[in-house]
């Protein structure tokens, strides 16, 4: 029997192999109800769900709204600009009014790592961590995972390689976390200024190699490279970025025959991947977009259902 | 004032190798007598049979937030917290606002402990005009003034042809620099040590490195010019490595570590607790040994507790907007109490390097108990073990790493200057 006690979800640090079947089980059963021609259960009816966005963001902010949307829970969204925050308010004041609204959970994206850490020390409502700076982004990594199962069969023994801004990427942490959890190998490529000091310590293999990296991978996962990385000399130029460390290709001939590229949004291409790769027969970048939904469903039903509890 | 008789504790005093057990005698502020019996009728007599009676405790590197951010503390609470943590002496560091670079803010600082302060205070100066890192302060006036040093911290300079200035200007007057060693430049953007607690937690990091590359040029700038340099809150190996080289190659410098950088590490920052944010941060478990073994063998000749008051607007914060620092003076021995149990030290060594080594470092008064001298004195009681309960601190501001911690032993009992600042009434063990 499947347990899921948690108040909050915070990363997939610490989350258990069992934790991340059940939510992902929970999801593949929640998803058929996006299928219907009435798309809604009535099962959180009044119920507050507060989406609290500190960051920008479109699908993932989409993403939870559609979720609770679906699952009849009341709604609404606070971002940091035309808020109080742009007017000065602490995050632990913004949060207490927050809080004094008696929302049942709060979605909640920053720009700072750990910030939903800290509000899950100081107010009382569920938190499920929509992506905190560079640190992780737990939901976009169980959509890759319910992607990858749904399409794969499995989550274990797997070779999963994850190119790009590694040091800088929230989904690339949460995706380590949670696949080595469920007994997969993943394989991290980029600039070495891109690469985290003490990478290994995450328990992943570092390719030297593009071809290294896809090489024999059933899964080859592209981050998006941003261009402020640029104006901090990360790297020298998109166009260098783009031949060496951008997907075309030529490089998954050598993958396995069923190799999966998935992508978390929003793509550059023709930077890290090519538009050929992009629209190609491996690309389950829209069943990513698709899954979102459901995993987001299943993690707004296990927090907050009565009957979970 | 009043007389003071210190019953039969165990007189310990590094500097002058005297350890027995004895009276001493405080009289008219000084250190009337020491050793052996003494009969003083009509004195106040603190017996302190099984204490440690030392020479008072001396803190070189406070900030005491006064002028300009008494919301954190003030001269009269930050001294109020050294004598509660048997501190008689604090040297106080430049960056209040206005910055002290001047002699009307020194004179300010010590108009003020002259009143309000329940230890001494040993201003410390700017090296630069407002810590701008551009044009040198007027280092013979503040000296004059009573500035006991200069130093950077906080804000290093990071251009090393001035640097070289400031020693050799500073060296015409005899002052001292204290160096808060960083590369800016390496350093940038971090808020906590470089290792795989930063890549798990998702910080930026401060690679130990910025930390050992600044302690080398400034240790080279020492050799260059001959001055003498103090290099502050060492906090790894490499740069315990540096500071013993230059002390072999005979260059004049000194160091310090805090008492957090002995018993913590970065893995310490557990899930983003602000409450163990400092800089230099807290490193990693090998640093921490070396940092240990340099105190231990004497290559880092001194401990001091970089106490940096911040209130909750500065802590109870997301971890990447928190201010650097945490207090240390009413904890500092206490956890230097735990490292004698655990055999680092002993208690000679500590006491020695908690008073006599601090003021042969900038040349100050005190530290050792001689007959005629200031009757600066702590009573320590080892074996008196407490809770560290931040909401009962002297000082006004809580950003302890050590709350809830089982320390040891405590000062019982400090005098100034012939002066009880700090006492806590309890039976002395026999």
């Amino acid at each position: 029997m499947s347990q899921f006690n948690r108040r909050h979800l915070l990363g997939l640090e610490g989350v258990s192999q069992d934790e991340i079947n059940h939510i992902l089980d929970t999801a593949d059963s929640l998803k058929e109800i996006n299928q219907r021609p009435i798309k809604k259960v009535p099962t959180l009816r009044g119920r507050l769900v507060i989406n609290f966005f500190y960051e920008a963001s479109t699908r993932t902010k989409t993403s939870f709204e559609l979720a609770a949307k679906r699952l009849s829970a009341d709604t609404f969204s606070l971002s940091a600009s035309g808020s109080s925050i742009t007017k000065g308010e602490t995050l632990i004041d913004t949060a207490k009014n927050l809080e004094a609204m008696a929302p049942d959970l709060i979605v909640m994206r920053h720009s700072s790592s750990g910030a939903p850490h800290f509000l899950a020390k100081h107010i009382k409502p569920s938190i499920i961590n929509a992506g905190d700076g560079t640190h992780e982004h737990p939901t976009q990594a169980l959509l890759d995972m319910m992607t990858i199962r749904e399409k794969l069969g499995r989550l274990d023994g797997l070779k999963v390689s994850i190119i790009g801004d590694i040091s800088h990427s929230r989904v690339a942490r949460s995706n380590i976390l949670g696949l080595t959890t469920m007994g997969s190998s993943v394989c991290i490529y980029g600039p070495r200024t891109l690469i985290p000091p003490y990478a290994e310590s995450l328990g992943v293999e570092i390719a030297s190699s593009m071809q290294e990296a896809i090489d024999d991978a059933d899964v080859v996962m592209m981050l998006r490279v941003q261009r402020e990385r640029l104006e901090d000399v990360l790297f020298p130029s998109l166009r260098e970025y783009a031949q060496r460390f951008g997907l075309g290709v030529r490089h998954l001939a050598k993958a396995k025959p069923e190799v999966l590229v998935m992508h978390p949004g929003p793509i550059n291409r023709g930077v890290e991947m090519s538009p050929e790769v992009a629209d190609g027969p491996y690309s389950v970048i829209l069943q990513q977009v698709a899954n979102g939904v459901a995993v987001r469903m299943a993690l707004l039903y296990l927090l907050l259902s009565p009957e979970t509890k | 004032m009043s007389r003071i008789l210190l019953q039969g504790g165990r007189l310990l005093c590094p500097a002058s190798g005297l350890d027995e057990t004895g009276d001493l005698l405080i009289e008219q502020g000084s250190i009337a007598q020491l050793g052996g019996e003494i009969k003083a009728d009509d004195a106040q007599v603190v017996p302190c049979c099984g204490l440690v009676v030392a020479p008072g405790l001396i803190d070189l590197h406070v900030h005491l937030r006064q002028p300009g951010h008494e919301y954190k503390e003030t001269i009269a609470s930050g001294t109020a917290a050294a004598a509660a943590g048997g501190f008689t002496a604090v040297a106080c560091m430049p960056n209040t606002s206005p910055v002290n670079d001047s002699r009307a803010v020194t004179e300010s600082i010590l108009e003020t402990a002259a009143k309000e302060a329940s230890a001494r205070v040993y201003p410390v100066g700017a090296i630069t005009v407002g810590l701008q890192g551009a044009g040198l302060t007027e280092m013979a006036e503040l000296q004059e003034a009573g500035c006991v040093a200069v130093s950077d911290d906080g804000r290093p300079v990071a251009d090393a042809r001035l640097m070289r200035r400031a020693l050799e200007y500073a060296d015409t007057f005899g002052l001292p620099v204290i160096c808060h060693s960083e590369d800016l430049s390496l350093s940038a953007g971090g808020h906590m040590h470089e290792g795989p607690t930063s890549t798990r937690l998702g910080l930026t990091g401060i690679p130990a490195q910025a930390e050992v590359l600044a302690i080398e040029r400034d240790l080279a700038l020492a050799g260059l010019t001959g001055a003498k340099v103090h290099i502050a809150h060492v906090s790894c190996a490499g740069s315990v490595e540096a500071i013993r080289r230059a002390k072999a190659q005979g260059i004049r410098c000194t160091a310090e570590t805090a008492p957090h950088y002995l018993v913590l590490s970065d893995e310490d920052v557990g899930d983003y607790d602000t409450h163990f944010k400092m800089n230099p941060p807290l490193r990693s478990s090998q640093d921490r040994a070396a940092v240990r073994q340099g105190l231990a063998q004497g290559v880092i000749d001194l401990v001091a507790t970089d106490h940096a008051p911040h209130s909750v607007l500065e802590k109870e914060v997301e971890f990447d907007q928190a201010a650097f620092g945490v207090v240390g003076l009413e904890t500092a021995l206490g956890v230097m109490l735990q490292l004698v149990k655990e055999g680092v030290l002993d208690m000679a060594g500590l006491i020695q390097r908690m008073s006599a080594a601090p003021a042969k470092a900038l040349g100050l008064k005190g530290g050792s108990l001689t007959q005629g001298g200031p009757a600066d004195v702590t009573v320590i009681y080892d074996g008196l073990a407490w809770k560290v309960e931040p909401e009962h601190f002297r000082s006004l501001s809580r950003n302890t790493p050590f709350a809830g911690w089982e320390l040891p032993g405590r000062a019982v009992l400090t005098i100034c200057g012939g002066r009880i600042t700090h006492r806590l009434e309890k039976d002395a063990p026999c």
